[in-house]
């Protein structure tokens, strides 16, 4: 059980230290792979609470397919010179300086905060079958996202085809 | 019947994009205004009874879990009305082709999504349908790609994120207690649950996501910036539907039919919409740029919606949907009159402007219907949802709420008769002398808007009250 909770613990601190590098990080290609690796670790600790639609979700969908469109896009944009990424980087690292400080506060201040823990979830259906969840019960979040992602694909012809044209 | 507000405008978008590209670049723009003056008609025949909603029967597999009652009805016929004006708009200022094109598509999209918000029944459909237009609003607004542009796209996009992590971890929190996402069984849950800190914490979160989405004071920066930077047919749909579907009407639609009415709910939503209506009165004031002025008047009047929510009776509940309605209405008037401004003079900066209602006297008439509707004078429709809004406050024992209001009203006449002398009274000025009216297509959008504000005000009043009140 110890090991178990240590171990999660520890999956949590990488967890936290690959979304800090996905931040911090001074090229954009390395920030959408930092996004990728943090959606993977992410993938671990959901696999280790044995949620496995969404494990398989996060891999797929937020490991993958986002990672993909992120760099799809960034190969339309123009790279930043050397001397504006030192810029950005020093601007970036006096903005996100006191996040970790802010983490411990918060961290310090919500385990003084006594919450009742004792949830009487349903069962998840999803055990049973993942497609009658998605497709009759969620079905309009499904179309939701459909139009989300078209969202997304118009935004990109919007703002980077007609620059790369220019 | 209700699952086609949302499928058709995509069916349409997927027609579009089918090949053909130069026939359906001709087509786009007279498919898209029909599409919403279509659903404005249907809509506003529904709501007077002419037809039932439900009467026409759907396959199952476009049977969603969607409902509709008089406030959907409300933002379903503001979402057509808007986006018909938009398109109009939007003649003048994209150009035809590719650009016109896209434009189109995602308003098309946007469309959808707002009116996937006025049909959900459940917290996390709410939640997807407003990414959907928070989106697609973020494109709009940098469509035209220039700097300021981009910068107020960027501050809605950081704020309106900041805003979903509240709505998430808060809907979350509910489905921890509730254990159902919708709104019957959250609601049941929620009445009955033990975790009484737990749901008062949810409850904050998404009070302050829909605050920040509707750019509610304090949570207001991203606002102004995002509606003058845009280009003039987006500032149209932002102040006209976009920030009102996905802040204001979400945020009625779950205190009404979810969280129910509690005191400290009441005092957060009283305090919060008297804050906004003081704060963007006293904004408004200061600003020079029509469209500045314009976003922080939206402010303080999204204020008297949310004080109006915040009364908790159902005076205050219709008051608060019939000010949502008014709103939408003279605010996209004044921004169509700033639009037609912009092209006939090439500034917004107002003290450069002066004595135009001689030469653009459409213009000049209309916008002063909407600054006087606006104000809350009679008999035009703002006077009557201001007036519900301040009996609501005082039969509640409101009274220094109900007193603000007023006095926030006269700020409001101040302002709107400011605006309307350095903008339109006056001698003109020479470097305005060859001035003409705008486009027809800007004339018909002002002469709409203005006839909907005039006769909402002199003929319906009560109808509309007794329509949102059932």
């Amino acid at each position: 059980m110890q090991i178990n909770y240590t171990l999660n613990l520890f999956i949590l601190v990488i967890l936290v230290a690959a979304g800090l590098w996905t931040v911090m990080t001074r090229s954009l290609i390395r920030s959408a792979i930092g996004l990728a690796l943090t959606s993977v670790i992410l993938t671990l600790l959901m696999f280790r609470f044995d949620s496995w639609l969404v494990t398989v979700f996060e891999l797929s969908v937020c490991a993958g397919l986002i990672s993909v469109i992120f760099i799809s896009t960034i190969s339309l944009t123009e790279p930043l010179t050397k001397s504006e990424v030192l810029k950005h980087m020093k601007a970036r690292l006096a903005r996100f300086i006191y996040l970790p400080l802010l983490i411990l506060v918060v961290g310090v201040g919500l385990s003084f905060i006594k919450v009742n823990l004792n949830f009487q979830l349903p069962v998840a259906e999803i055990e049973a079958d993942a497609r009658k969840v998605l497709w009759n019960m969620r079905d309009l979040d499904l179309l939701g996202q459909v139009v989300i992602i078209m969202t997304g694909i118009f935004g990109v012809i919007v703002l980077f085809r007609e620059m790369r044209r220019k | 019947m209700l699952s086609f507000f949302i499928t058709t405008p995509l069916i349409v978008l997927m027609i579009l994009n089918l090949p053909f590209r130069s026939l359906m670049k001709r087509i786009v723009f007279v498919v898209g205004l029909s599409l919403a003056l279509i659903q404005a008609v249907l809509v506003a025949l529904a709501i007077f009874g002419f037809w039932d909603i439900y009467s026409i029967p759907v396959s199952p597999m476009l049977r969603f879990n969607i409902g509709v009652d008089n406030l959907s009805l409300l933002l379903l016929l503001c979402n057509g009305m808007v986006v018909f004006i938009t398109m109009l708009v939007s003649r003048s200022f994209i150009e035809e082709g590719e650009k016109r094109f896209n434009f189109t598509s995602l308003l098309l999209l946007s469309f959808a999504g707002v009116n996937g918000i006025a049909l959900a029944r459940d917290i996390f459909s709410l939640y997807v349908f407003i990414e959907v237009v928070s989106i697609s609003s973020f494109i709009l607004i940098c469509f035209n790609k220039d700097r300021d542009a981009f910068e107020g796209a960027f501050k809605y996009i950081i704020l309106s994120a900041i805003a979903t992590i509240f709505m998430l971890t808060s809907i979350a929190l509910i489905f921890l207690v509730s254990g159902d996402m919708s709104f019957e069984a959250v609601r049941a849950a929620l009445d009955n649950s033990a975790h009484t800190s737990l749901v008062l914490m949810a409850i904050g979160l998404f009070l302050c996501g829909f605050f920040i989405k509707a750019g509610v004071v304090p949570f207001h920066g991203w606002l102004a910036d995002a509606y003058t930077s845009a280009s003039a047919p987006v500032s149209v749909y932002l102040a006209g539907v976009s920030t009102k579907a996905v802040g204001v009407y979400a945020l009625i639609r779950i205190v009404v039919t979810v969280f129910g009415f509690d005191t400290p709910i009441n005092k957060v939503l009283l305090f919060a919409g008297a804050l906004s209506v003081v704060v963007g009165a006293i904004a408004t004031l200061t600003q020079t740029d029509f469209k500045r002025m314009l976003a922080y008047s939206s402010i303080s009047q999204i204020g008297y919606i949310v004080l109006a929510l915040g009364i908790a009776t159902p005076l205050g509940i219709a008051a608060a949907a019939f000010h949502f309605f008014n709103h939408a209405v003279f605010k996209s008037l004044l921004f169509v009159n700033a639009a037609t401004l912009e092209i006939a003079t090439g500034t917004r900066e107002m003290d450069k402007l002066g004595g135009l209602a001689q030469r653009m006297p459409v213009t000049g008439v209309t916008s002063a219907l909407a600054c006087l509707s606006i104000a809350g004078v009679p008999p035009l429709a703002g006077f009557w949802s201001k007036l519900l809004i301040i009996i609501a406050l005082w039969s509640s024992a409101h009274y220094n709420y109900a007193l603000i209001a007023a006095l926030a009203s006269l700020l409001t006449l101040g302002y709107m008769l400011l605006l309307q002398r350095k903008v339109f009274f006056g001698s003109v000025g020479d470097h305005l002398a060859r001035i003409k009216e705008g486009e027809w297509n800007l004339i018909i959008c002002a002469i709409i808007l203005a006839a909907v504000t005039v006769g909402v005000g002199v003929l319906f009043p009560f109808n509309l009250c007794k329509l949102i009140i059932r």
